[in-house]
Order: structure tokens, then sequence, then C-alpha cells
């Protein structure tokens, strides 16, 4: 696993703020001009590029591909791989993001329209491209094997690492690098949040009564999977094994999300796992906060696990790490397989009183310590596509 | 910057002085030490692929104020040949009295 994100740069840097449920939501540094209508944010203000690229570099890789690369390393290095010719063929890279590297774009358009110099930067097109951070993965490790992108908004990094399962799975490859990064902090796209009026004004209270949307965050998130008999013959260290995996399409509205097509995707995912709703013991919800998505998520949960759903503890970590985008999927897939090891899930923070319409056990504001076999992580994206991964111990 | 330099400058000083301007210009963007380079350094000497290529010549051409077509500079391969391209090129520009 590796994780850059507003709550630190690693993993374990993470694990800590979010095992004591302290919210890296804070006062944007940059509050924009006019100022923007939210003021907070999840800004991984304590990355810094330096410390991971040269000067040169960091000309040539746009934040959100960084954090792609930094995330990867991280992983990497943990998983113990060494990627000898063969291995290198046969490992797939799949990253996702929802809109890749806006700062080179938008560094363009301000010459072009503001400053009506139509010499854009060279470099504009590989920086942007959605691609870069796969790429870059790919160059640092020599990986030649499948090596490509998903961009599916919020739901982008659960995709990619969904698919990087199946494609382990069925042998099509012996491990895979995936995952995902996201750097919203630009600002032609925080005025674009902001005309969609779903970033809340004060924080993010997923499930809570008093909660007013999302709160915008960014990082990056990577997994290394490896097919389970090369992991044993190399003795490695395995953190937990991914179950299953399962995504759908609403069809129905590019922003209003039903429950009907979340309740597919998880029920999916458990199919894909060979499990029932009752083995699963806690759902780390795509639970951004906004009014519809969390009641409507509750239906889902609802919908499917009946009964089972009052046992069930479903938090939003997003209440911490904020909305991280095309990184969401992966980062919470993290936070699930931490919550897996450590027998302890983290708290959905911010919870000020109980919403009838989310008539959950949130886990409000404090972490529970609770042995936990089966967890789901749910990726509910803007264009209604859905996508769930489920995960438990190494067994 | 060259107007004055072209105009209060013997040929070759003028020249002498556009080298050192082109490399200083190719040291801040590919960032290395102007002591680095040398009138005889070749681009893969100085480890200048493609991608830094096109970076080198968009700054040489916002220094210059020059306009350099695509096709030359595929061919630029050393920084003796980049010097050579400008000076034609702001040759070029003063006949013409305007932009090359």
């Amino acid at each position: 696993m590796g994780a850059v994100c507003a709550l630190g740069n690693t993993v374990e840097e993470c694990w800590v703020k979010l095992s004591q449920g302290v919210p890296a939501i804070e006062p944007l540094r940059n509050p924009g001009n006019p100022p923007y209508k939210f003021q907070q944010g999840a800004v991984a203000y304590n990355y810094h590029g330096l410390d991971h690229f040269s000067e040169k570099e960091l000309g040539m890789i746009e934040r959100f591909a960084q954090f792609a690369a930094v995330a990867a390393r991280e992983a990497v290095a943990q998983s113990g791989l060494n990627f000898h010719s063969k291995l290198k063929e046969k490992t797939a890279i799949i990253t996702g993001t929802s809109v890749g590297g806006q700062f080179a774009e938008e560094e363009g358009y301000i010459r072009l329209y503001r400053e009506n110099n139509p010499r854009i930067a060279p470099l504009t097109i590989p920086r942007t491209m959605s691609n870069a951070g796969a790429s870059r993965i790919s160059l640092e490790f020599g990986i030649v094997g499948p090596t490509y992108t998903i961009s599916t908004a919020c739901s982008s990094s659960s995709h990619a690492v969904g698919q990087a399962f199946w494609m382990v799975r069925s042998g099509a490859v012996t491990a895979a690098i995936a995952g995902g990064s996201e750097a919203v902090f630009a600002e032609g796209l925080l005025r674009a949040w902001e005309a969609m009026r779903v970033v809340s004004v004060d924080t993010c209270r997923p499930f809570s009564i008093g909660r007013r949307g999302l709160i915008l965050g960014e990082g990056g998130a990577m997994l290394v999977m490896e097919n389970w008999e090369h992991a044993l013959a190399r003795g490695a260290r395995i953190l937990g094994e991914i179950r299953g995996f399962g995504m759908s399409s609403d069809a129905h509205h590019l922003t209003q999300p039903t429950h009907e097509g979340p309740h597919r995707a998880m029920r999916l995912a458990l199919d894909d796992a060979g499990l029932a709703p009752e083995d699963v013991d806690y759902i780390n919800a795509h639970g951004t906060g906004t009014p519809v998505n969390d009641s409507t998520e509750t239906e889902a949960i609802y919908g499917l696990f009946k009964e089972h759903a009052r046992k069930l503890l479903v938090t939003s970590s997003k209440s911490m790490h904020g909305h991280t985008l095309g990184a969401a999927g992966a980062l919470e897939a993290v936070v699930s397989l931490l919550a897996l090891r450590h027998g302890l899930v983290p708290p959905t923070a911010n919870f000020v009183g109980h919403d009838p319409a989310c008539a959950l056990d949130v886990v409000p504001n404090q972490a529970r310590h609770v042995p936990i076999q089966v967890a789901m992580s749910n990726s509910f994206a803007f264009g209604g596509l859905n996508a769930v991964v489920v995960l438990s111990h190494a067994s | 910057m060259i107007d004055r330099i072209t105009y209060c400058m013997s040929e070759d000083s003028t020249n002498d002085e556009l080298a050192a301007q082109v490399m200083r210009v190719i040291a801040a963007t590919h960032h290395i030490p102007v002591e680095s380079i040398s009138i005889d350094s070749t681009f893969e000497q100085l480890k200048i692929d493609s991608l830094d290529g096109i970076n080198i010549v968009f700054a040489l051409e916002s220094e210059f104020k020059i306009s350099i077509p695509d096709d030359a500079m595929q061919n630029l391969r050393s920084i003796q040949d980049t010097v050579t391209g400008v000076r034609e090129l702001l040759a070029k520009r003063d006949e013409a009295g305007s932009p090359a």
C-alpha cells in the first residue's frame, strides 16, 4: 500500500490521523479572488514535490502524477517485489484520475485567453494527459506490461483497482500496481466545483444532520496486487486479499444518484467474492457528505443488507481526507485494508447528530476497536457509475 | 538585449556573447550549471533529449524573439548548431525588420 494525501505523506502518517479521528480539513491558504464560496479543503500542504523529484522533473510531471508515483514507490517498496525482466512483462499498471493534469491546462488558458499570448508551454500535453501517472510509474520501474488509465470521475480508482484485481485473478498478469490520484486545487477547477453547489461551506459531515456537502481533497493511493501462489512462493508479507469487485451504471441522471445502481454494484461485488451480505462487517462508504448521496447510499445499503444493515459499521473517511475524486476509491480501499489489519474502524468525523434518513452505525467521531473479517469499499461517481471492492484478511 | 549587442560589438565578440547567452538559456531550462556547457558540447553529452529540446527551443524563441521552424529544431544536435541557427534567424529577422 502507498498513500499520500492531506493526512500525511505515507500510509503510516495517514493512519495515525485516521485512527485518532483527526480530520485534515482546514482553511484554504489561497482563498481565491474573489473568495470561493467554500473556504475549507483537504490540501496536502505537507507534501513537497522537491522531496521526491528533481526541479527538472517537477517541470515535466504534474502534481496528480507526482502523487501517483510517490504512492506507487511506497507500495512497491512495501511489497518487496523485484521486477525482474519476466515480471516486468507480466505486471499491469492501472491508474484512475478524474481530470488529470489541470495546472498545465489552466496555465495555458491564462496565456491564451487572459494574456492573448498563443505561445503555450511545450510540455502542456504530456503534463495534462490523464495517463501521466501510469506512464511515470511504468518508466520508474521499467514495467512493460498492460498500462493504462481509467477516468470515471469519483469511481476512477475503484474501477482501476477492480480491473487490476480481475486481471491478476484471471492470470492475465502476475502482479499489478493499481490505484489513483487527483490534484484538484487549481483555480478553474475549484470555480467549476463552486458552480456545482455541492461543496460544503463549513466542513464534511457524512451521514450527519446538518451536512452541507463534500469537502474537496487531493492525493494518491496505490495497491500492489499479486498472484497468490507467486506471493507465497517468494515469502511475501501479504497484507490482505481483494475478494471481489462489482460495477454498475445507473443510466438515470448525470448527477442525481439512485439506490438501485449502488445496490447492484454491491451485490455484484459480493457475488464475485462468493460472499453473502451477512459476511460483511464494515463498509467504507462513498459518504460524500452531500444531503442526497448519504441518504441514497443508506437506502442502497438497506436494500441489499436488509436487517444486517443495523449491525454493519459504515463510515466515511472523506470526513478526514476530503473527497479526493479520482483517488478516492483507492485511498478508501487502503483505509479499509488498514481497518481490517488493525481491527480498528476510523470514525466518521465532524458528526453532530443522527439523521433518520441515514439510520446506520457510522462510528461517530471516535474510532472503534472491533475485529473485522470482511470490508467493502464503495465508490459512486457523477455520471451514475458505481464501483465496489470487497476485501478481507489474507486467508 | 540582443539588439544592443548586435549594434555595439564586433562580429566575433557578438558571436561570443550570443553563444554565452544561448548557453545561459539552455542551462536555465535544462537545470544544469552553465559552466558544464561549452560551445563544443553536444546535446547527447548534456543529456538533452527530444522533450528537453522542445523546452529549450521554446525558451530560445522567447529570449531572442524569433520563431524556430519545427524542421530546423529536429536538426539541432549541439550548442554550436543552436548558436548558428539562432544567429541566422536573428539576421533574417533584422533584414526583414520584423520577427523572423
